[in-house]
């Protein structure tokens, strides 16, 4: 077998390293340096960046409003996606550069069944649950068209989902006939904005409800292992007795559900749609929480809760520049410098300096005991 | 990413049925192109580009005729039909885009004695490229809304040389008036201009505003930032708590109110550059319990025509709409209908008519009108 097989990161813990050098290894180390970062970062310069107070939105409920309460509310789309993605790349070693024009396929679909093909509704015309399920059966069926496109035809992820990337947003318009519906129904907005009498934003319910999903499933079921197997070799997971296709498929299925979830909470904030401007560029961002949660992006190896973190610091990056009146057009600058000290410290010319420099002091610490 | 991940190496026997999945594959995805060139051309952000007449027409057939039949030969063959080619943004930008697009092709029809080809693209460099493919194609009259406002010298020039004559519509672009027989557009400046004299006439004693701007450097943002900058560095009460941009999105708009918001900076007034992004800074404004547009404590500013966005001034929720007419294609017919009669336009540049409406002048006969 002439496959180069991956070596999984080891991060089995060694005897003769100090707790440091083992911190520094664990895989959450990344994402939780740069969360700790942040806050240290607002702590020292504005304390008050943390406050957190009640106050009273215009239906006269109570709410808490707050920078904290805005990382998790904003970040929820972002989470969502890159559980998924985090998947996707392990099983098959690449990314899903769709998602945002999937989201706005999603959210298109979701409100064209509430609005009943009309341009503006101001009562649903379809139970809630009805149109979102809709969506995600749709959006399954986009994530599946991605899936064996990757999955049967062997076609480079990036490049198999960069037909959806270029046509999704075509069709989310065609979908509502090139018009923009809009939906005033108090109702369909509790997803994106509040529950009455519940003061706390529902898309963090909703994304602490998937990531509990998501945990039991990688606790109760071999979708982890599974995933993982394919992503590091996807022969020998054949072999014993795996259908490496199948896995790979299956896991652009679920992100098409993460992938729906995330559009109907987009569009639920607002109870309307752009389709060119909605999540554009989200897909970098989910690729770069998976990264930033220390997840390879050849695949493999994964940990779904690295990426979660992930994501809620690009959240918190983006809300401190925000605060800080950073110009929004120049935040993709600083997510850039980002990526790029991720891809340097992951290059394997510097991974191996790494290794050796941890290498050296091990030695010497040997010698002396 | 990396090379060393080999999937594709399955062993010799897999080869060969996987090199055939891949023939087979090229081939779908051929086809699948052919398909949406033929089907939904008419939609498509940039479906209809490549190839000249044959594309240009099953595109435009997308909307009245099922697959683009018979259209393609009597491109030259009837001398009665008037062969246009309509370069504009992408129709999904925004509802604005929506409305002008769907005017565009409303009137440009086989009926009203047209030939159009139509072509949606928010890249100007893909703009100029189907404009010279249209050029070369011998289109009668060129009608651009240009995504930039430079760049368009050699178009201009082989429009000219090849006797095709150029109408702007909607946007403006740098070139010399004798370049083009007409154009239809927005006075954006005014836009501007006539938002922040309304704006200086509410009286405050104190302007704290949060500017949210659309697409850097579009025209539309050139103008309606211009007014408000030369004011805020006028006046010493008046003041920007934020300014941002928003790209025309809704989502990154209420972002950005939220977080100024969070910040607990006072402010009075949102000055949006278009009516979604409007629509997303009330929604924070909204989850926050502040008041806004009439008898509110924020004043609620919006551009553009969308019919919910009157509405809302109408109800009062916000305070101000500046109406940016999309509907220039019944002015380019007539232009286009005089000139073949031979009269030239009696001005170059017409503007669309616009005015800004507040919640306390703006009547239901207004929306009905304006309203899109």
């Amino acid at each position: 077998m002439t496959t180069p097989v991956k070596e999984p990161k080891n991060t089995a813990k060694r005897p003769h390293e100090s707790r440091l050098k083992q911190l520094t290894r664990h895989q959450l180390f990344i994402p939780l340096a740069a969360l700790a970062l942040l806050v240290l970062f607002n702590l020292v310069a504005d304390p008050s960046f943390f406050l957190v107070t009640v106050k009273e939105n215009s239906l006269g409920n109570p709410v808490l409003s707050g920078n904290i309460i805005s990382v998790l509310d904003n970040a929820s789309e972002l989470v969502i996606l890159a559980i998924g993605m985090t998947l996707v790349t392990a099983s098959s070693g690449g990314q899903d550069i769709s998602v945002g024009a999937a989201m706005a396929i999603a959210g298109s679909v979701i409100l064209r069944m509430v609005c009943g093909g009309q341009v503006t509704a101001d009562t649903m015309q379809m139970s809630l649950l009805l149109a979102v399920l809709i969506g995600i059966l749709v959006s399954m069926v986009f994530g599946a068209f991605n899936g064996v496109l990757v999955a049967y035809f062997k076609i480079q992820p990036m490049v198999a989902t960069l037909i959806l990337y270029t046509a999704g947003r075509s069709i989310a318009a065609w979908i509502n006939n090139n018009q923009l519906p809009i939906i005033n129904d108090l109702g369909f907005k509790y997803a994106g904005t509040f529950l009455p009498g519940v003061p706390i934003p529902t898309p963090i319910f909703i994304t602490a409800l998937i990531i509990v999903l998501f945990w039991l499933a990688l606790k109760r079921t071999n979708l982890g292992l599974y995933t993982q197997s394919v992503g590091i070799n996807a022969n020998s997971s054949r072999l014993n007795g795996l259908d490496p296709k199948l896995i790979k498929l299956m896991t652009y299925v679920i992100l098409g559900v993460c992938v729906a979830i995330a559009g109907f909470i987009r569009v639920s904030r607002s109870g309307s749609i752009n389709y060119s401007r909605m999540a554009e560029n989200i897909e970098m961002d989910a690729i770069l929480a998976v990264a930033l949660g220390g997840n390879a992006l050849s695949g493999g190896r994964f940990n779904i809760y690295g990426s979660i973190l992930g994501a809620y610091v690009i959240q918190f990056l983006t809300t401190t520049l925000y605060k800080y009146e950073v110009p929004s057009t120049a935040l993709p600058a600083y997510k850039a410098v980002v990526v790029i000290l991720l891809v340097v410290l992951s290059a394997p010319v510097v991974q191996e300096k790494l290794a050796g420099i941890r290498k050296a002091p091990a030695k010497t610490a040997k010698g002396v005991s | 990413m990396e090379s060393r991940g080999t999937r594709s190496a399955g062993g010799t026997n897999f080869e060969s049925e996987e090199s055939i999945m891949k023939k087979v594959f090229c081939l779908l995805l051929t086809l699948c192109m052919v398909l949406a060139l033929a089907a939904c051309g008419g939609n498509s952000g940039g479906g209809n580009s490549g190839s000249g007449n044959a594309g240009g027409s099953t595109g435009n057939a997308g909307s009245q005729n099922a697959g683009g039949d018979a259209q393609q030969p009597d491109a030259g063959g009837s001398g009665q039909l008037i062969t246009v080619g309509v370069i504009n943004n992408d129709p999904n930008e925004s509802g604005y885009r929506t409305a002008n697009d769907a005017a565009m092709r409303a009137t440009f029809t086989e009926d009203n004695g047209y030939d159009a080809t139509f072509y949606n693209n928010n890249d100007a460099s893909q703009q100029i490229a189907t404009a010279q493919q249209m050029i070369q194609d011998e289109v009668d009259f060129l009608l651009l809304s240009p995504a930039s406002t430079t760049g368009w010298d050699t178009v201009l020039k082989d429009a000219k040389d090849a006797g095709t004559q150029v109408i702007l519509f909607d946007r403006m672009l740098e070139a010399d008036e004798s370049m083009y027989v007409a154009a239809v557009v927005s006075d954006m400046p005014a836009e501007g201009k006539t938002a922040v004299d309304w704006l200086a006439d509410q009286g405050l004693s104190e302007y704290n505003i949060i500017h949210i701007q659309g697409h850097m450097g579009s025209d539309a943002q050139l103008g309606r930032t211009g007014a408000l900058d030369e004011k805020v560095s006028a006046e010493a009460s008046w003041n920007y708590v934020a300014q941002q941009t928003a790209d025309w999105d809704e989502a990154t708009a209420r972002t950005i109110t939220q977080s100024v918001i969070d910040s607990g900076k006072p402010f009075n007034v949102i000055y949006a550059e278009n009516n979604g992004m409007a629509r997303g800074a009330v929604a924070a404004l909204d989850a926050n319990g502040i008041t806004h547009g009439k008898d509110g404590d924020v004043i609620v500013m919006g551009f553009d025509s969308d019919k919910w966005a009157f509405e809302a001034v109408l109800e009062g929720s916000w305070n101000y709409m500046g109406l940016c007419n999309p509907l220039q294609a019944e002015t380019v017919d007539s232009i286009i209908k005089d000139l073949q009669a031979g009269s030239a336009p009696a001005q170059k540049i017409i503007y669309t008519p616009e005015q800004g409406f507040d919640c306390d002048t703006l009547t239901q006969a207004d929306v009905d009108t304006y309203g899109t």
